[in-house]
């Protein structure tokens, strides 16, 4: 087997007495899409954080590319081609959604034109150039999120991680960003999602990672998870249960 | 407003600002504008770390010192050259600053505010204690022969106008080149939040130093022109809290994170303060910072954009209409 | 010597414990609503005022102006929370970092203007004088001051602890969003703690006005040291603010007997520098 794209091995991250993330593994390869569901509280966001590098974590190692980047701090983690957006969407307030896309595009673009260009392309691409002069917080929360996913392309990653990008949308809106996530990966980009929406989990997965109070529970196909009975007891509950 | 007209008005603003001299009676009309430039200077340089990254500091004025000190203690000791001295004095204040600015760097809001007042109080202590640079009597620049290479005149206050005037002219260049370039855009991501600008790949530590740094420089700028203007200086005139609180109104009154906005603030705060100072004397001690502090809070009620920031609101075209798109908020 | 050291490290302590009194006022106003109130040191020189006046117009003595002082100071709190304060919580970032500022501004150079700029001590307190230990002296008001401020402190912690508003201001400050679902009134338990922070502070200058000079800039300093001794005990920290207050007031005292006097306030704000450096949360912030 060649160097896995991005290698998570044994990745523990301890806060003052509690375990969040406790010796999980898993890899993921190039032009996948990876979904890691779990319960509330199960340590999603906490391992999101360690490979993204918002915590150091207290022990195992994150490879990237063959690269070990484990304690990188976030911002240089984003320049070698790990994007991320997060659960709490995130955007820049009182700068138009074109500025706030060319923010992204300055870190491979530092020409104002050749930002532009590309911050406009991107907003084609996440039909948001209607938009453009709208300010970041003129928009809806599902504009936000589409825009935050904009900003992340726009650092032109390898590999986009999603935070709960669809949380509390509409069915419209879901199908909307469900296509446009299946257009990211169509462009070459990886794609790690940590998800509560089912429906899209299930539409958009290669693979599903379930977390459970920090460990790794399993891992398979979108098929194989649902039917495993301890994914449905610790999390899926009565509505997946074949 | 269409581009041919603002041009029409930038150059006749300009060739105002150019003949005005020659046009205002008496040396103290002249006195008000090159304070009001100065103060100006001083806003732009404040604005881009606080208007654009968000740094509010209110320990501005020790650059101001810093600046003015470094000028004429070489001037006075060793017979350099003010034009070398603002030099040394910008790159010093600029390396003070990356000093400082370094272990604050993850200071925000507040915590930065009362970190800037604590540094300042600690140089504006260790000037009047410092025997080197006169301590509290402060330096006195002797008269040389006037001209533009001595950076001093004698006669007419015209020279500091056009002086004043041009290093405001370089302030606000400088000023907009990082509001329209990527050191601008990432300087406003900072301000919003540490953990987005670094998920777009940006070291806040860096820009903030960088935002830091440019401020320090344009401040102590700001301090060697004060200093061959007024030929005299101590601690308690240079560094000082009011001159700080004065930068950060400036700015904000004209409109924090705007181009034109410290210039627009200054031009409304220095008259009335320079003014009320004139014509009220020594009883009329404090009124001035009186109407400051008064028009802080009113400011800060009311319109929290300033002045500038008001009036491109009203002429920037009708784009976040959210009427448009009646899409619902989230779900629960 | 040692006794030299004693009688500093005594008088580190007596400063400490009222530092400490001003600097409970400011972190119980930042810990519930994020403010910080620039305003705070001018509000200690109107009550430091406020209790020369009452002593030279009506011969009250500080002692008896304690109670004066606080309740005058806690509608000055209320009023300056009702039109300044509550205006800008929702605002901006730099209007809720500047509104108090310009509040201390007015108020400062209001008081050079009716009061003129010239220092005034009260002449003959009830309570003055030294006790001698040895050659270690101790001045009466000064350890009333302190102790004093213990008293209050200590009262203060018994409110917050044991009666219901009380317990509202500390939920609050726990977490604005689920004491608004509790159904606690945050506008009015915004308005309170500013009424209350400030109301300390009016007892910080009734004590102080006993043995200190009284001028319109006397709160410039008290002010920027307390809001180092909030932000060194950690925001909203009252215990923090305590520890952090006295341990100011030594290091005021001794760094001024170790190096050198002139730089007294220079090293606090240094030490102040260094200890965000490594804890930007301070001592007791999380």
């Amino acid at each position: 087997m060649s160097v896995p794209f991005l290698d998570v091995r044994g990745v523990t991250k301890r806060f003052a007495g509690l375990v969040a993330n406790d010796d999980v593994s898993f890899s993921v390869s190039e032009g996948e899409i990876v979904s890691i569901i779990g319960p509330n509280g199960a340590g999603k966001s906490t391992l999101f954080a360690c490979i993204t590098g918002f915590h150091a974590p207290s022990a195992g190692t994150v490879t990237w590319q063959g690269r070990d980047i484990t304690g990188f701090k976030a911002d240089r983690v984003c320049r070698l081609g790990i994007a991320r957006t997060f659960q709490i969407v995130q955007v820049i307030g009182d700068m138009t959604v074109l500025e706030n896309v060319m923010t992204g595009a300055f870190l491979h673009a530092p020409a104002r034109t050749e930002a532009r260009r590309r911050a406009e392309e991107l907003l084609v691409t996440t039909g948001l150039i209607d938009k453009r002069e709208f300010l970041g917080t003129a928009l809806t929360i599902a504009d936000k999120k589409r825009l935050e996913v904009a900003m992340a392309l726009a650092t032109r990653p390898r590999l986009l991680m999603l935070d709960e990008s669809m949380a509390g949308l509409t069915p419209v809106e879901l199908k909307q960003i469900i296509s446009l996530l299946r257009e990211v990966r169509k462009r070459g980009v990886t794609l790690v999602i940590v998800e509560h929406v089912m429906e899209a989990v299930m539409q958009l997965s290669d693979r599903v990672i379930v977390l459970n109070s920090g460990k790794k529970l399993t891992e398979g196909t979108p098929r194989e998870v649902v039917a495993d009975p301890r994914v449905v007891q610790a999390y899926l509950g009565e509505r997946y249960r074949a | 407003m269409a581009k041919r007209a603002r041009f029409v008005v930038a150059a006749a603003v300009v060739t105002l600002l150019l003949v005005l001299p020659l046009l205002l009676p008496g040396p103290v009309p002249l006195h008000i504008m090159i304070m009001t430039f100065n103060f100006a200077l001083l806003g732009v340089g404040w604005n881009i770390m606080g208007g654009y990254a968000g740094m509010f500091s209110f320990g501005q004025a020790a650059f101001f010192g810093i600046g003015a000190y470094a000028s004429s203690w070489l001037l006075t000791a060793h017979g350099v050259n003010p034009w070398l001295g603002l030099l040394v004095g910008g790159v010093l204040a600029a390396v003070t600053a990356a000093a400082i600015g370094w272990p604050c760097s993850k200071l925000r809001g507040h915590y930065f505010a009362i970190a800037s007042i604590a540094f300042a109080e600690i140089v504006r202590i260790h000037f009047n204690n410092w025997k080197l640079v006169g301590a509290a009597e402060g330096l006195t620049i002797p008269m040389a022969e006037p001209g533009l290479l001595n950076f001093q005149f004698h006669g007419s206050k015209a020279p500091y106008y056009y002086i004043a005037l041009a290093f405001l002219a370089v302030g606000l260049m400088v000023s907009r080149w990082v509001a329209t370039s990527r050191a601008g855009f990432y300087f406003r991501a900072i301000k919003e939040s540490h953990e987005l600008a670094m998920v777009l790949g940006i070291s806040f530590v860096r820009y903030r130093m960088l935002a830091t740094m440019l401020a320090a420089f344009l401040s102590a700028a700001a301090g060697t022109f004060y200093a061959q203007y007024i030929l005299y200086l101590d601690p308690e005139s240079v560094i000082i809290l009011p001159i700080s609180v004065q930068v950060v109104l400036v700015s904000m009154l004209g409109g924090a994170g705007t181009i034109f906005g410290p210039v627009v603030g200054a031009a409304i705060l220095v008259p009335i303060s320079e003014i009320t100072r004139v014509e009220l004397g020594h009883r009329g001690t404090g009124v001035d910072m009186m109407v400051y502090g008064a028009l802080i809070w009113l400011i800060s009620v009311y319109q929290p954009r300033g002045v500038w920031g008001f009036l491109s609101s009203l002429g920037r075209r009708k784009a976040p209409a959210p009427t448009a798109a009646p899409a619902p908020e989230a779900r629960p | 010597m040692s006794e030299q050291l004693i009688q500093q490290f005594i008088n580190g302590l007596l400063i400490g414990c009222v530092y400490a009194l001003i600097a409970i006022g400011l972190t119980l106003i930042w810990g519930v609503m994020n403010i910080v109130n620039f305003a705070h040191g001018d509000f200690l020189m109107l009550s430091m005022y406020i209790s020369f006046w009452s002593y030279t117009l009506w011969g009250i003595d500080p002692v008896l102006a304690i109670p004066i002082c606080a309740v005058l100071l806690f509608a000055l709190g209320l009023l300056v929370y009702k039109f300044a304060v509550s205006k800008v919580m929702n605002g901006p970032m730099l209007a809720q970092v500047v509104v108090t500022f310009g509040v201390s501004i007015f108020i400062a150079n209001a008081a050079v203007l009716v009061w003129t700029p010239d220092f005034r001590l009260i002449d003959k307190p009830l309570l003055a004088g030294t006790w001698n230990f040895g050659s270690v002296q101790v001045s009466i008001p000064k350890l009333v001051a302190s102790a004093g401020s213990v008293l209050v402190t200590g009262a203060l912690l018994l409110f917050l602890n044991r009666t219901r508003t009380g317990k509202a201001i500390l939920a609050t400050e726990m977490n604005r969003d689920s004491a608004l679902l509790m159904g606690v009134n945050t506008d009015r338990v915004n308005a309170l703690s500013f009424g209350i922070g400030a109301g300390l502070v009016g007892v910080a200058g009734a004590f102080l006005s006993m043995y200190y000079y009284i001028y319109p800039q006397v709160g410039g300093m008290f002010g920027t040291i307390s809001f180092c001794i909030v932000a060194l005990g950690g925001f909203g920290s009252i215990s923090g603010a305590f520890i952090a207050g006295l341990l100011v007031g030594l290091v005021q005292t001794l760094g001024g007997y170790f190096f050198d006097p002139a730089y007294k306030y220079a090293i606090v704000f240094g030490l102040y520098l260094v200890i965000v450096w490594i804890r930007p949360q301070g001592l007791r912030g999380w």
